[in-house]
């Protein structure tokens, strides 16, 4: 069965001001229903490139398709597309101002003008599917950072996004609060939402990843399967980076 | 200290704390009117426009009030405008006022995370949504200490107003100086006037602090916040 392309991206090119390269002829593809893991040392353009595909960050060159049609960032189209591409950041990108369920019900009053009363009652389905129901009249501060970022990851998907964008949404978490986070990751991939997640946690990506990114100095190095990347990865960088990940007893 | 002078003056202090008062609020609303505008258009960076704003600060900051007051009052009529002395005293006060209330809203619109914007952004919502509902209340918190604080300090400033001819606390009490020799019960009438328009002001801007500090949001009931 071959399965419908959502979102690609054509040699996409981008430079700091200073000149460093981040992004170098990126060409993705990425299908619906399709989890995208992309690993990769700091710095190694994998948040740039997420943040490229919800056009907050503009391209020096290239093209980002969404269902066959070409992206152009200054148009206001990019409004109503970043409706269907939903983010989830490192960290505090709640709206500290708003309790939780105003957090969650900003845009779909305001961008996408529902009903109250439906979008109040998909809200708390959602916030007792992630365990926080008794949270939604708190405000974020009164929240753990799991907590926080379950909240975060319920208002992108109020949404109805069809491409859910994690950017290493457990690398500013206590160990303990990294799964109950990663165990809602598991099960919307399960569901089959479509995802391209950055992240550090390796059994996390092998777990979740149906593909493979693995970038370095702005190019994706090496590509494919969970198992074949993180078993037998062919490139000496990736090697490299693997076993940084592998402690050895005295 | 002759309080039978007090009691027969202290209506007229009333009526000019009453003018003072008046000024001031025109003056500070005008002011946050155009230190909000200042801040935005130095946010936005928009060309040309940010350069005045620029130049408006400098000038309006580093010039005292008293000098502006005799400019508008003064200068101005030998190029044919000629303003009341309540116009000059609003004008004046506004316009030492809109830049220190630029720079509060600025500060404070500057110490929201741009991850905020960005996550405004990826929800789909447009800029000005997200500098209305995201941006401006998180920004309007922050600023409110120095905001306080610039009102109290443009009260103050009104006591200057006496030199453009307007019956203001200080114009009353120099006044009456003059003309009866009552220096003491002159002066203490005017400290207690300032205190009792200042006090208020300051208490309440201290429950407002306390009220929406940043750091608080959701903690306003301790009780039941969890």
């Amino acid at each position: 069965m071959r399965l419908e392309e959502i979102l690609k991206t054509e040699q996409l090119n981008k430079s700091y001001e200073n000149g460093q390269k981040v992004l170098n002829d990126i060409t993705f593809s990425l299908k619906k229903g399709e989890v995208v893991v992309i690993i990769g040392p700091s710095g190694c353009g994998k948040s740039t490139f997420l943040r490229c595909l919800n056009m907050l960050e503009p391209v020096d060159s290239g093209a980002i398709c969404f269902k066959d049609r070409v992206i152009d960032r200054a148009n206001k189209e990019v409004y109503e597309l970043r409706q269907k591409i939903g983010m989830v950041f490192q960290s505090y990108d709640l709206f500290p101002h708003l309790t939780i369920l105003d957090n969650i019900l900003l845009a779909p009053f305001k961008v996408q003008k529902r009903e109250k009363s439906e979008v109040t009652k998909e809200a708390e389905e959602l916030l007792k599917r992630v365990g926080l129901s008794d949270k939604k009249d708190v405000y974020p501060r009164q929240l753990s950072g799991g907590q926080k970022q379950r909240v975060a990851i319920v208002r992108a998907l109020i949404m109805h996004p069809e491409i859910l964008l994690l950017d290493e949404i457990t690398a500013a978490l206590d160990p303990e609060m990294v799964r109950e986070v990663l165990q809602v990751v598991l099960e919307l991939a399960r569901e089959g939402m479509t995802m391209v997640i950055v992240t550090h946690e390796m059994d996390f990506a092998r777990a979740v990843a149906d593909r493979v990114l693995f970038m370095d100095q702005g190019v994706v190095v090496e590509e494919g399967s969970p198992k074949e990347f993180f078993n037998s990865p062919k490139t000496e960088r990736a090697k490299q980076f693997l076993n940084m990940f592998h402690y050895e007893a005295r | 200290m002759d309080f039978e002078f007090i009691r027969a003056y202290a209506p007229l202090y009333a009526s000019a704390a009453g003018l003072t008062l008046t000024i001031a609020i025109f003056g500070i609303v005008l002011s946050v009117v155009i230190g909000l505008l200042c801040s935005l258009v130095k946010i936005f960076k928009i060309p040309v426009l940010s350069a005045i704003v620029n130049g408006y600060i400098e000038i309006s900051r580093n010039t005292p009030l008293l000098i502006q007051l005799f400019f508008l009052y003064f200068g101005l009529p030998k190029i044919g405008i000629v303003l009341s002395s309540e116009t000059c005293a609003v004008t004046g006060l506004a316009f030492l006022g809109g830049s220190y209330m630029a720079e509060a809203f600025r500060t404070g619109i500057e110490q929201v995370p741009k991850i905020q914007t960005d996550s405004g952004l990826s929800l789909g919502l447009t800029r000005l949504q997200i500098f209305r509902f995201i941006i401006l209340p998180q920004a309007v918190a922050t600023s409110v200490p120095v905001f306080c604080a610039n009102i109290i300090f443009l009260i103050k400033e009104t006591s200057v107003f006496s030199a453009v001819a307007l019956a203001d606390l200080m114009f009353v009490a120099k006044d009456l100086i003059g003309i009866y020799y009552k220096t003491d019960e002159a002066l203490f009438m005017l400290v207690i006037s300032y205190l009792l328009i200042l006090l208020p002001v300051s208490v309440f801007c201290t429950w407002l602090e306390r009220r929406v500090r940043y750091a608080e949001f959701g903690n306003s009931n301790p009780v039941s916040g969890k």
